[in-house]
């Protein structure tokens, strides 16, 4: 009976979602403007980096095709993983209202039921203009065509949508605790995405090995991009950590699905 | 057929004592109910705390670049754009640069019809508040981002005293300016029914056209000029910032202070006329 079972909760996760877009499209003029804003925040960032670079032609030893090329690695990367968890974001207010009391009790799984509750179908024209951005950057970095490189051009943006993915979920499970944690998620999942959006040699000290290595984000963009490029690293790292991102994903993914378990069993609601 | 309004009559402002009264009243309901949210204050500042590192070393990695040429990027030395982010990142919190939905939300609910019979003007019984809420962000979403970049790095001191209070001056006129701009983006619930488009606008606007993201001066000069005069975003951070790391000569400053103040004149005339024009409009939905 397993698989007519399987089929029916797809159906009803399909009704769910149909049931969001429907909603969100009828509030037109809301969705299209929220729709350009979600473009906009992208080209936001981007604009730094160009604003960036029409004061200085380097930073930090990399040229402005060379960063758009982390940029865009790190950004399309971003963007899938807000698109499919990035509403986990309103966790609090979850928590807050009670809504949770009510997910909890339906026979479904509690994490994939907050998601299709608030899809963000607004965030599909980040993911398109982070995938035009990033042809873009390969263009102009001249990235070499070979095997390798065009396989990891796949892996990595992959890498990096599970990765940031994780560390949503991971970054919103504190609301189980900490309800009125306000955008201290925001410090990991936008503050790792500026991480990466910038050669690591912009940053030093200890809040690089930090943010590189101690929370992983120096592997989601910059050392598959040395690769792409054909340089070696100007801090030192082996090459071969730029495969290492597959890896990297499977374990925060792994760590985040039992930070949320935890979570989820240690829930109390706030009785509202 | 003509218009009915549903308003009381507002404050005929008898003497000064009472004004005062009033004033204090409202102001302190903003900061003691900002006080209370204490968990959403200290998660807001270390996240601010975060973000003042991300951004403090670009602008190095920029500063550093800009000197290896022998130049300064955009007439800002490293030490400047240290203080410049992290002051930057303490005044977040103060003018309130986003997240301010009450107005919309009560737009949404219909509770907004209580505002109107208060005897206290919408624009004024909003902003009391939230000048209440500015002194209490000053005292510590303020303090904290500030402590943390002048242990970490070599800010920038203000050389003349001057710019003290010149720099005091540009916060209250930032904290008005955006005050104002909120209420119009909220306001905008009068005709739309979901105003999350609008007040995401809002926030993209304050934070690129702010200065937050990176100084307005870095841009070509007519872009950065264009934007100074046409637009009130610089006013949020990048008129103050620009104030206390001395940017400009004194006359420089007390033209920026003049910038601010025009602005302020001008969003909040808007705000008069938007909220005479929205009451006429305004159809309550029962429930």
């Amino acid at each position: 009976m397993a698989e007519p079972a399987a089929a029916s909760t797809a159906a009803i996760y399909r009704r769910l979602v149909a049931a969001q877009v429907r909603s969100q499209l009828s509030y037109r003029v809301s969705f299209v403007l929220d729709l350009v804003s979600n473009v906009v925040f992208l080209g936001a960032d981007l604009l730094t980096v160009l604003v960036v670079f029409h004061r200085v032609p380097v930073l930090a030893g990399f040229s402005l095709a060379d960063t758009l090329l982390v940029f865009g690695l790190a950004s399309l990367g971003f963007s899938l993983a807000e698109l499919i968890v990035g509403s986990i974001d309103h966790m609090q207010r979850h928590v807050r209202t009670g809504l949770l009391d009510a997910v909890l009790i339906r026979p479904l799984g509690v994490l994939w039921q907050l998601l299709v509750l608030d899809v963000g179908l607004r965030r599909v024209g980040r993911v398109c203009s982070g995938l035009v951005l990033l042809a873009i950057a390969v263009r102009l970095a001249e990235v070499a065509v070979t095997p390798a490189n065009l396989l990891l051009l796949v892996i990595t943006p992959v890498v990096g949508a599970v990765f940031f993915g994780a560390v949503f979920v991971a970054t919103a499970t504190v609301a189980f605790w900490w309800v009125d944690s306000g955008e201290l998620s925001a410090a990991l999942t936008h503050g790792g995405r500026d991480f990466t959006s910038y050669p690591m040699t912009v940053f030093g000290g200890w809040f690089r090995r930090l943010f590189a290595f101690g929370l992983g984000f120096g592997f989601i963009a910059y050392y598959p991009a040395l690769i792409l490029l054909d340089r070696p690293d100007p801090l030192g790292a082996p090459a071969w950590l730029g495969w290492c991102g597959p890896l990297l994903a499977a374990a925060a993914a792994t760590l985040a699905g039992l930070i949320w378990r935890t979570g989820v069993r240690h829930y109390r609601s706030t009785g509202s | 057929m003509g218009f009915v309004t549903a308003t009381a009559d507002r404050l005929t402002i008898r003497n000064f004592t009472e004004t005062a009264g009033l004033f204090r009243t409202l102001g302190a309901s903003g900061f003691r109910r900002f006080s209370t949210y204490r968990q959403a204050t200290a998660a807001a500042t270390a996240t601010n705390t975060v973000f003042g590192f991300l951004r403090t070393y670009v602008m190095l990695a920029v500063a550093g670049s800009a000197a290896a040429l022998g130049g300064q990027a955009a007439g800002y030395d490293a030490p400047q754009l240290i203080t410049y982010v992290w002051v930057g990142q303490g005044l977040i919190g103060v003018v309130g640069m986003w997240g301010w939905t009450e107005l919309a939300d009560r737009i949404r609910s219909g509770d907004v019809v209580t505002d109107l019979l208060r005897p206290v003007h919408p624009v004024l019984g909003y902003l009391l508040p939230d000048l209440g809420r500015a002194a209490y962000a000053l005292l510590t979403r303020f303090v904290v981002p500030i402590v943390v970049g002048a242990l970490a790095f070599d800010m920038y001191l203000p050389r003349r005293p001057a710019t003290y209070p010149l720099f005091a001056v540009s916060v209250l006129l930032a904290v008005l300016v955006c005050f104002a701009g909120r209420f119009l983006a909220n306001a905008a619930g009068y005709w739309l029914l979901d105003t999350r488009g609008v007040l995401m606008g809002w926030a993209l606007c304050a934070g690129v056209l702010g200065g937050l993201y990176f100084p307005i001066r870095f841009l070509p000069e007519w872009a950065a000029t264009a934007l100074y005069l046409g637009t009130p975003f610089p006013s949020l951070l990048q008129v103050p910032l620009d104030v206390l790391v001395e940017r400009d000569p004194p006359i420089g400053q007390l033209g920026l202070l003049g910038l601010q103040a025009l602005w302020a004149g001008v969003l909040f005339t808007a705000c008069v006329v938007v909220q005479r024009r929205a009451e006429r409009r305004l159809v309550v939905q029962g429930g």
